[in-house]
């Protein structure tokens, strides 16, 4: 599986972030995108998410499943936690999974995997802001998609948070999956292709 | 369990819980009402000519209430990128998301309808055809609804802007929804022909609200 973008630009309230961007990324590989605030990282995640459009250029993928578009074949994990309030850890998680389709791994196994199964009956408004990354990271493990699109996926984890992030993402790669994160340190991944927005782009 | 039916009863769930807009609505509508008779005053006879009109009215501001949260929300806490970016078919998540706020927003209208006919001075056979037209009726109030809601949440503004968008789009259904009531309660026209074009309003709505949602919510920035 691979997931290529050639000659991409994104305007963003009529800025150019970046032009001329492009990368190429094959199963098992991750790819950390850095720069400064403002570069367009989260850009890029939201343009390979389908969730904005590129001002030229394009983003195709090959190997996948034909029928689907990138975005049905994407987990993406945005700044926010898409976690409802009123909703338990439990009813948050299981509905994502039977929202995302077919699950691979069932939510409550999946919260074991973060370190939230003693959380399951817990409004989802009681949780700090580390234990709604982990939430939304287990999200993820309920159903199988070969590329995640992490933004700044360690944010508010606490260091036992990153390892098991870390662990998950390796395991990922393993199975030839694809990883795109933006980020601002390393993300614990030793052998990451990088990508630097603003200077070069 | 398909992905449309695990967004209808999150909703609806979400809709019942603290916070949610199930109770909101109905006690706006039940408020509203009740004021009307201590405005006009006690005339009886004035009370229930007034009171299909007054009973459309409240029931159209009710469902607007909480219509501009519905995918506000979604949007705020990233839940709308997830739901854009789902498999299935985005009109039919949005029907869903529609479904679940008539059923908590719309039939407690239809519900609490026939016990303020008594302060209208309207017996309970013209109230049950008033409520009836609500049913029917309100559907079409969510279904125009969403069309503001989804601009709203793509142009990240709330607030006013749904009401003042979506109130004259909604004029055709007060019109023959009042009609329908008025044809029950002092006729002289049959109840039969303004209440089917309420009907079809509700159909036109049911196509026509989730196509134009989903086309406002995917060119969103």
């Amino acid at each position: 599986m691979r997931l290529s973008a050639a000659d991409l630009t994104c305007q963003r309230g009529g800025r150019e972030l970046f032009s001329g961007l492009g990368f190429s990324l094959a199963g098992g590989e991750a790819l950390v995108v850095t720069g400064r605030n403002g570069s367009g990282k989260s850009s890029l995640l939201r343009l390979i998410a389908g969730l904005l459009r590129p001002d030229r250029g394009r983003i195709s993928i090959e190997g996948g499943d034909p029928e689907r578009s990138i975005a049905e074949q994407a987990h993406y994990l945005g700044h926010q936690d898409a976690l409802k309030p009123s909703l338990t850890v439990g009813e948050n998680l299981r509905f994502w999974s039977a929202y995302l389709g077919p699950a691979e791994n069932p939510p409550e196994r999946a919260l074991g995997q973060l370190g939230l199964e003693d959380l399951a009956d817990l409004p989802a408004a009681y949780l700090s802001a580390g234990q709604k990354r982990r939430l939304s990271l287990a999200r993820l493990l309920t159903a199988h998609r070969p590329l995640w699109l992490l933004d700044e996926p360690s944010a508010a984890l606490d260091a036992e948070g990153q390892s098991r992030l870390t662990d998950l993402m390796v395991e990922h790669l393993a199975r030839g999956g694809l990883i795109l994160a933006a980020a601002h340190g390393p993300i614990g991944l030793a052998n990451a292709l990088e990508l630097k927005l603003g200077a070069a782009a | 369990m398909n992905a449309h039916v695990a967004l209808f009863l999150r909703d609806v769930r979400l809709a019942l819980r603290v916070g949610g807009g199930a109770w909101m609505g109905v006690l706006f509508f039940l408020i509203v009402v009740a004021l009307v008779p201590f405005a006009v005053g006690p005339d009886s006879g004035l009370l229930r000519r007034i009171g299909p009109a007054i009973l459309w009215l409240g029931a159209l501001l009710a469902s607007l209430l909480t219509l501009d949260q519905l995918f506000a929300d979604d949007r705020e806490d990233g839940s709308l990128d997830l739901i854009l970016m789902g498999s299935a078919p985005l009109q039919l998540a949005i029907l869903a998301k529609a479904l679940a706020h008539w059923l908590t927003a719309g039939l407690p209208l239809v519900i609490a309808a026939p016990l303020l006919g008594i302060f209208f001075n309207i017996d309970l056979l013209s109230m049950a055809a008033v409520a009836l037209t609500l049913l029917v009726g309100t559907p079409a109030l969510t279904f125009l609804g969403l069309i503001g809601a989804a601009l709203a949440a793509a142009l990240r503004r709330g607030g006013l802007l749904v009401p003042v968008m979506i109130l004259p789009l909604t004029i055709p259904v007060l019109i023959f929804g009042v009609a329908a009531s008025n044809a029950a309660i002092v006729g002289p026209v049959p109840f039969g022909t303004p209440f089917t074009i309420l009907c079809a309003l509700s159909l036109a709505g049911l196509v026509i609200g989730p196509i134009a949602a989903a086309a406002a919510l995917r060119h969103a920035d």
